[in-house]
């Protein structure tokens, strides 16, 4: 039954997909879906796009596992959408970048710059995809004995096909689809779990679990308060710099749109991460021997419940989950491929978007089956500390103060992102690393974030003749209301 | 006598400088269209330096708290454990609650720049 959940789940998104390319004839439509997008549908597309397989399975896991400490990282994926609501949202709507090297290039005047973000677009994309695809294996293998490869492929097959037909028009359609799915798949279970629950005498803790899971640092972790400060620190400014989350920004109509858009997706995600704390609560009373994994979301439906309605809310769960791996793999691939064509292979041609499109789905999904299986909240953690390192800090200086210049801004993502990824690298191919160094490593947003912003402040105040000649006019066009009749200038994002 | 002489007509027409739009002092950024983008990059900035600075207090406050007043771990909100109460419950709505005070406050920051500019 959860099988034929997967099956629907993708076929609904082919024939959604299908049906947005209908609409969708024009190079200018493919890309930013027209901006007729209500704000409603954008901020659901945005929390669909963004609730991936580490919200939907790997939250309640972590939890489940670790305790009350875990219950930060939800709270700062909801928070990081507050810090960019109030640094990021309406002057980035207003400088008319539809990427983050877009972004860069208007804001610095440099090619080196671009390339730069380009480069780390792609790196975070990639850390990104990479845990969804293992998790789609991990969840194809638990529901059918199919290798852990299969469930990667079949993901990445849906997504190129989806992407490849529909462009943005249609993902958006996809993902908004995809946001009240994923609510109703974790609500429904939910709702039925906690009447089991009561029905069974409603059990508290073990009094050992009490003691120690349920209280904050008290686990059994080392330097449980630098990681916890460290994993706020990545993940509240991390958020802004997501590229799949930005692009979504470009469909608003406007800067005051942009602003209620992201109010709209911050009550969206709010109700939506009321659930998975309940999960790992749950699943620490009725199954604790699933510490370590991320199936706790999936198993206890049948636990708990069992018979055929045990199976069903199985079977919905399930087609959550994969509709978790589609959302955001689908528009991590949309955001990944548009950096590929336009700045590696250089034109913005739909032609170059497809070839772009396999390039970006393949190498991740090559390194979901190679490298060693993190828990997939983990993974997606350090992908935001990267994002932290790199792209906060060229958002927040750049929108706000003037005397950035283009070789600071340079330094600035070469430092703090490569620091960043040298500790992911370190992480994923050889880690868990014990004591300080391995807590370092872990969470390292907690060291590179501030090294980031350090040196990009303290190589603009030494090369102040690198200041781009327009930022005045940038200014402008970032601060002013657009009802305003003010001259803009004249920069237009290449992509569209 | 060539001594002083009363001015009996105005001469306020000579006098007056053409008076620009504010919105041509920005574009042709002028000292007094730089002072207004400063005036209102200076609000906006300090608007969301507000928000921030709250949110860091309330956000890096918790774990402080919770590590130096360990009562406050194992204490009770109707039931549920005051550190689950408040991360997995109460700080959506404050989230949402703070975010929707912002917007209301930043539309009217720009509301009033707009309000300046086109006043002439």
């Amino acid at each position: 039954m959860s099988l034929a959940a997967v099956g629907l789940v993708m076929a609904a998104a082919i024939l959604i997909g299908a049906f947005g390319l209908r609409l969708s004839r024009t190079t200018s439509d493919f890309y930013v879906a027209s901006r007729t997008v209500t704000p409603l549908w954008n901020a659901s597309a945005i929390g669909g796009e963004y609730l991936s397989a580490a919200s939907f399975l790997g939250i309640a896991g972590l939890i489940l596992t670790h305790g009350a400490d875990m219950l930060w990282l939800p709270v700062g994926w909801t928070g990081g959408y507050l810090v960019l609501l109030v640094l990021v949202s309406a002057p980035l709507r207003r400088s008319g970048a539809y990427t983050l090297p877009d972004f860069a290039e208007s804001r610095l005047e440099s090619m080196a710059v671009r390339r730069t973000a380009g480069v780390l677009v792609v790196l975070i994309g990639w850390l990104y995809l990479m845990p969804q695809f293992q998790s789609a294996g991990i969840v194809l293998r638990a529901i059918t004995g199919a290798p852990g490869w299969v469930g990667g492929l079949l993901v990445a097959l849906v997504v190129a096909v989806n992407v490849l037909s529909g462009g943005m028009r249609s993902i958006t359609f996809v993902q908004a689809f995809q946001y009240w799915l994923k609510l109703t798949a974790l609500a429904l279970p939910l709702v039925f779990l906690l009447l089991a629950w009561r029905s069974g005498g409603a059990p508290g803790l073990p009094a050992h679990d009490a003691a120690h899971w349920q209280l904050p640092l008290a686990g059994a972790k080392e330097y449980g308060l630098y990681s916890t400060y460290s994993l706020i620190l990545a993940t509240f400014l991390g958020t802004m710099g997501l590229p799949h989350v930005l692009v979504r920004f470009y469909t608003n109509p406007d800067g005051r749109a942009a602003r209620r858009t992201t109010l709209v997706v911050l009550s969206l995600l709010g109700a939506f991460y009321l659930l998975p704390a309940l999960y790992g609560w749950l699943g620490r009373i009725y199954a604790p021997d699933l510490a370590g994994t991320d199936a706790v979301v999936l198993t206890l439906p049948s636990r708990m419940i069992g018979g055929t309605l045990g199976d069903l809310l199985t079977a919905l769960v399930t087609a959550g989950a994969f509709a978790a791996f589609l959302s955001t793999s689908s528009g991590l691939t949309v955001s990944v491929a548009g950096v590929i064509a336009q700045d590696l292979l250089g034109g913005g041609a739909v032609r170059a978007f497809r070839l772009a499109t396999l390039l970006a789905v393949t190498v991740p999904l090559g390194l979901a089956v190679w490298a060693r299986a993190l828990p997939v909240a983990d993974v997606v953690g350090l992908a935001f500390a990267v994002a932290a390192s790199s792209f906060c800090p060229l958002l927040v200086l750049g929108i706000w103060w003037r005397r950035l210049s283009s070789t600071g801004a340079l330094a600035g993502l070469l430092v703090g992102g490569g620091l960043a990824c040298a500790a992911v690298m370190a992480q994923i191919t050889g880690g868990p690393f014990d004591g300080l160094v391995g807590a370092l490593l872990a969470q390292p947003a907690a060291w590179t974030v501030p090294i980031a912003f350090v040196v990009m402040i303290a190589v603009s105040f030494l090369t102040p003749h690198h200041v781009p000649p327009g930022v005045a006019r940038t200014m402008v066009r970032l601060h002013t209301p657009e009802t305003l009749n003010l001259d803009r200038g004249d920069w237009r994002p290449r992509s569209s | 006598m060539k001594g002083r002489v009363t001015v009996t007509s105005p001469r306020t027409a000579a006098a007056r400088r053409p008076r620009y739009p504010a919105s041509r002092e920005i574009d042709e950024q002028t000292r007094l269209g730089e002072v207004y983008m400063r005036s209102l990059l200076r609000t906006q900035f300090r608007l969301a330096l507000f928000v921030c600075t709250v949110l860091a207090c309330v956000v890096l406050g918790l774990p402080l708290l919770f590590l130096l007043v360990p009562e406050l771990r194992a204490a009770e909100l109707a039931g549920v454990p005051l550190p689950w109460a408040v991360l997995a419950g109460l700080i959506y709505p404050l989230f949402v609650a703070g975010a929707w005070l912002y917007v209301r406050q930043a539309e009217r920051n720009e509301r009033h720049f707009e309000d300046l500019v086109e006043r002439q």
